[in-house]
């Protein structure tokens, strides 16, 4: 009985010791450099957001510390040592009541900073009544399964700047996003600029965020949007108001022609191949409807200067170097024509022979990448096997892509 | 009354397995409702396994996204329709009637047809992996994911049809419970004197019976949507799937409690019996979980947060979601208090009932974090819900139930389990419990969305995602220890007493395991904890109080017939069941099974009695 007590003790202290090396790693794991950890916060919602949770971590910590160790306290201290019935004590009002109110006393202190940040992180602040607002608004449009981003045109208000999958966002200013879905519900979460909001069809949700420093940051869809969910991510480039204006511009202007005569062919398949039927390559604009409403885009997400993102579908980098060096020394800006260039080497950011890859690896085989993507679902190519692509093909298409700067 | 004549003769099996077909005995639905329900909880297990396999590493291929997507929704489902409730439902059964003192439930034959058409919508749910891919919406199928247009396999319409199976089945033993426990309570057990596990089971089944409604009503709108290209939900002509979600939580929630409270009540049994102290504060426990089943219908809108309510309503729902804990906290710090000054006798049941106190209060914790919408913001739909519900779920009610089988294992057997091995099969437990679930915050606070089939290596996940697998690992193996420990303790165990615990509540006043009849004598109750008042002689004045039933006299034992009918009926429920999804030639099937089932109800009715005395005074009107 002794011997078992004993083993016992030691085997709680052993499990406590280990859980509480498991915590201290635990804080050392969770680690802000991680590319969506919550804890390195960028922006002013994300730090509302996770000041909230430190004060009710630590309340909690308190709660936790607490029952915990009163349990482990009363495990040895009232074991059964013999047969005799312990006093029969029935309950105390005075600690019952105290027990009831020091909780509610707790949650009132949280309940305030909570309810303000509520409110803080509320578009609608910067929003009058006529929808308008001093802020950048960016249309987000949830596809299953990519982003498509619409930015109001500099100059023409009727028409709209379309991007998929990677969004670029002027440091150091309120963004507001405008939130849809064209199919299922998706939700928009960048976790080291704000937490998430749900982008419903038919409900007009928004949310704002604004990025302290120049940087890429992570997104990812939050909400369970069918057999790709796990593979829709999103970038989000935060640079300098001039360099986004720059950038914007760009995107704005339509895809050069292709000079050499591989890419041209590449042009012309695009075309036979029934790739221009969901994917637009020669123009980012898409014109608001006359009550300013907006207008449904093609099925696919645009192309038009794709071969100048700096991730392909959102996830796959197309440039050896990253956004900051380990010092955290930016390395990319964008230049006056609003290409992404590297800092160091004055050379595009964008590596030619990673770009290829990839656009190759994904044209050959979609599915792999994003089982159950439309493209390989209903592209002629994917589908009708008398229509596959050849390698040569696929090299001219790659070849035309990537003049899509 | 005239009797009339009925072609079949009502069925007399004393053994066999007739015996367990037919069967209207309250202590044997309760076990076929528990073995029924512990082969699911493994089949949702084995779910689980499979992801945690898939997640162990980054970019894996072990299940295609398809199939990943159709474990998760499975797995969520199995467990809270096909293994919590049911195994809650398996000690309402055998454990209730015996608790008030009664011979049987009020409506023995209702009791059967819960559990068979239980495992109806089992079959159904469980059916369709092999009839070309299970539901993939998640178990809790947000529109429009689940429109035909997104979803046009015949996963979605199992799922549906099989909760709709499933809410008749809860309805059922719901009211069947609500009535028993109203008018069969032995003579003096006024409410306040009810034992804890039942008055928690009271309060679950009013809760089952206004929650399963609204669900009902949700997946009818949806079939309809589906079946008849009616436009609840379908966003492309204007439905709107923010109704889905608030017509699901408004159930949901509410199930949440459904899930917890029956563990509360196992726990407040098992504490004060091995403190040898009674409960603390018996009526703060008892109001604070019906204030809880009361709040729980005012805070569903925190699944939701992230849905765009606007900041007022995102406001409301936080402090009512945020004052739940304290009725919640109320109870853990009364069962510290039923511990503290205690005798306490670490035996298996109580080693998971301590558990369930230090597991359900980390899941508290970490609930009350995303109570706060700004820190939910960053939390829902991540890891840190997924450990979120597995603390409270896992560490909270599947520990009270794995307390509850060790404690009343003895009383259903008769024989004990072995003591040594359920030790190390909790502390396995214990222990692939926390190294599966603990390193999910940390996943979900790292930024892990849930329900994704793969991620990226440069994420930083790899590590806790591997120690997570392991621990899942772990775990099932100390299911199996205690698996084998429990199904060789059936066979060949010890004999037990009626009362190896010095147990508080009736149920321990009988042999072990109870006859038929469960009390030779309707007992009579004068105190809260009356049989351990009995043996310790507190009790010297009969202090009548009113509630319960009345006197028995001048009856002998009566007890409720066998019949074939409920069984009957279910099967008229699965076939029909399986026409709402398969709607070939005008639903042909669905008829077929609405006339067995109405084959027998009728029979249901019109069954003869065979007891001789209850004919004698039927002669006599």
């Amino acid at each position: 009985m002794l011997k078992s007590a004993v083993s016992l003790k030691r085997l709680m202290s052993a499990a406590l010791l280990s859980a509480l090396a498991a915590l201290l790693t635990g804080c050392n794991v969770v680690t802000p450099d991680h590319s969506q950890s919550t804890f390195d916060t960028l922006g002013p919602v994300a730090e509302n957001q996770l000041f909230i949770f430190w004060v009710i971590f630590w309340a909690g910590l308190v709660v936790f510390i607490a029952v915990e160790g009163a349990l482990l306290y009363m495990v040895f201290k009232f074991k059964r040592r013999d047969d005799r019935d312990p006093k029969q004590t029935h309950g105390n009002t005075r600690v019952e009541i105290a027990w009831t109110i020091a909780p509610v006393i707790v949650l009132i202190v949280a309940a305030v900073p909570t309810i303000d940040g509520i409110f803080y992180a509320d578009a609608g602040r910067f929003i009058d009544s006529n929808g308008a607002s001093q802020e950048l608004q960016v249309d987000v449009i949830g596809h299953q399964w990519w982003f498509e981003f619409r930015y109001p045109h500099p100059v023409n208000p009727g028409e709209q700047i379309a991007v998929a999958n990677e969004m670029y966002v002027p440091v150091g200013e309120p963004v507001i996003f405008l939130l849809d879905s064209v199919d299922v519900i998706h939700s928009f979460w960048v976790p080291k600029l704000a937490g998430k909001v749900d982008m419903i069809p038919n409900n007009d949700n928004k949310m704002w965020f604004e990025a302290y420093v120049p940087g890429e940051f992570f997104g990812q869809c939050a909400e369970f949007c069918g057999v790709s969910h796990a593979n829709m991510r999103f970038k989000v480039v935060a640079v300098p108001r001039e360099e986004f204006d720059a950038w914007l511009i760009h995107q704005a202007n339509p895809a050069p022609e292709p000079s050499d005569a591989l890419a041209a062919q590449g042009k012309k398949l695009f075309r036979d191949e029934g790739c221009s039927g969901c994917h637009a390559d020669s123009s980012s604009i898409i014109k608001l409807r006359e009550d300013g409403g907006r207008i449904a885009g093609r099925t696919g997400p645009i192309l038009t200067h794709v071969a100048s993102r700096l991730n392909h579908l959102g996830i796959y980098r197309n440039s050896d170097v990253d956004f900051e060096d380990a010092s955290g020394s930016r390395q990319l800006y964008v230049n006056s024509q609003g290409i992404p260039m590297n800092l160091n080497t004055r050379q595009p950011f964008v590596n030619e022979a990673m770009l290829q890859n990839n656009l190759k690896v994904w044209i050959t085989d979609p599915e792999s990448l994003k089982p159950g993507n439309l493209m390989s679902r209903d592209g002629e190519p994917y589908i009708d096997p008398a229509n596959t692509l050849t390698e040569q093909e696929i090299d001219a298409l790659v070849a035309y892509l990537m003049t899509l700067k | 009354m005239t009797t009339l004549a009925f072609p079949i003769p009502r069925p007399t099996h004393p053994t066999g397995i007739w015996n367990w077909i037919t069967t209207i005995d309250h202590k044997k639905i309760g076990i076929l409702y528990g073995v029924t329900a512990f082969i699911l909880f493994l089949t949702g297990g084995i779910e689980a396994l499979l992801m945690r396999i898939q997640l162990a590493g980054p970019e894996q291929d072990i299940v295609s996204a398809e199939i990943f997507n159709q474990l998760f929704t499975m797995h969520g489902t199995t467990m809270i329709f096909l293994a919590i409730m049911p195994l809650s439902a398996a000690f309402f059964n055998y454990v209730i009637p015996l608790q008030i003192g009664a011979r049987d439930v009020a409506f023995p034959r209702l009791n059967a047809f819960s559990y068979w058409t239980f495992l109806a919508g089992a079959i159904i749910l469980k059916i369709s992996w092999f009839t070309g891919g299970a539901t993939n919406a998640g178990w809790f199928g947000y529109a429009p994911l689940t429109s035909v247009q997104q979803n046009p396999g015949t996963g979605i319409d199992f799922w549906i049809v099989s909760l709709q199976v499933l809410g008749i089945a809860s309805l059922a033993a719901s009211f069947n419970f609500m009535v028993t426990i109203i008018n069969m309570r032995a003579p003096g057990m006024s409410f306040m004197r009810l034992p804890l596990f039942t008055w928690m089971t009271f309060i679950t089944n009013i809760l089952i019976v206004l929650a399963f409604p609204v669900i009902t009503v949700a997946l009818i709108e949806l079939y309809f949507d589906r079946a008849f290209g009616m436009n609840f939900f379908n966003t492309a002509r204007g439905g709107d799937p923010v109704l889905w979600q608030h017509l699901f939580w408004v159930f949901g929630h509410p199930e949440v409690y459904i899930l917890i409270l029956p563990a509360m009540g196992i726990v407040s049994e098992i504490l004060p019996t091995f403190s040898k102290k009674p409960l603390f504060g018996y009526p703060a426990i008892v109001l604070a979980g019906a204030i809880i089943a009361f709040m729980g219908w005012m805070v569903w809108s925190h699944h939701m947060f992230t849905v765009g309510l606007g900041p007022i309503p995102i406001t409301v729902f936080t402090i009512t979601t945020m004052a739940i804990a304290v009725p919640t906290g109320i109870k853990v710090f009364n069962w510290m208090g039923t511990m503290w000054g205690g005798a306490m006798d670490f035996k298996t049941p109580m080693l998971y009932a301590v558990g369930f106190v230090a597991m359900f209060t980390i899941g508290g914790i970490s609930g009350v974090m995303h109570s706060m919408a700004s820190s939910d913001a960053q939390q829902q739909d991540t890891y840190f819900i997924v450990a979120h519900i597995h603390y409270v779920l896992f560490g909270g009610a599947i520990f009270a139930i794995f307390a509850g089988i060790f404690y009343w294992f003895p009383k259903i057997t008769g024989r004990m389990y072995k003591e040594v091995s359920g030790k190390i099969s909790f502390w396995i437990v214990f222990a692939g419990f926390n190294i599966a679930f603990f390193p999910q915050h940390f996943l979900g606070l790292d930024g892990m969305p849930r329900r994704i089939y793969t991620y990226d290596a440069s994420m930083g996940w790899n590590l806790w995602n591997g120690v997570s697998t392991f621990g899942a690992v772990v775990l099932a193996v100390g299911i199996l220890i205690m698996m084998h420990n429990l199904a060789m303790s059936w066979r060949k165990g010890e004999p037990a007493d009626g009362d190896p615990w010095d147990g508080r509540t009736l149920e321990w006043s009988i042999p072990s395991p109870p006859p038929e009849y469960n009390f030779e004598e309707i007992p009579t109750v004068y105190d809260r904890d009356d049989w351990w008042a009995r043996k310790r002689r507190e009790v010297r004045r009969a202090v009548p109080v009113a509630g319960g039933s009345g006197d028995d006299e001048g009856h002998g034992i009566h007890l409720p017939q066998p019949s074939y009918w409920p069984l009957v009926v279910a099967i008229g429920i699965l076939i029909g069941g399986f026409g709402l999804v398969y709607p070939v030639g005008y639903y042909a099937i669905s008829i077929v099974g609405v006339l067995i089932g109405m084959i027998g109800v009728y029979s249901w009715s019109f069954e003869p009695v065979n007891d001789p005395e209850e004919g004698e005074e039927q002669a006599a009107h």
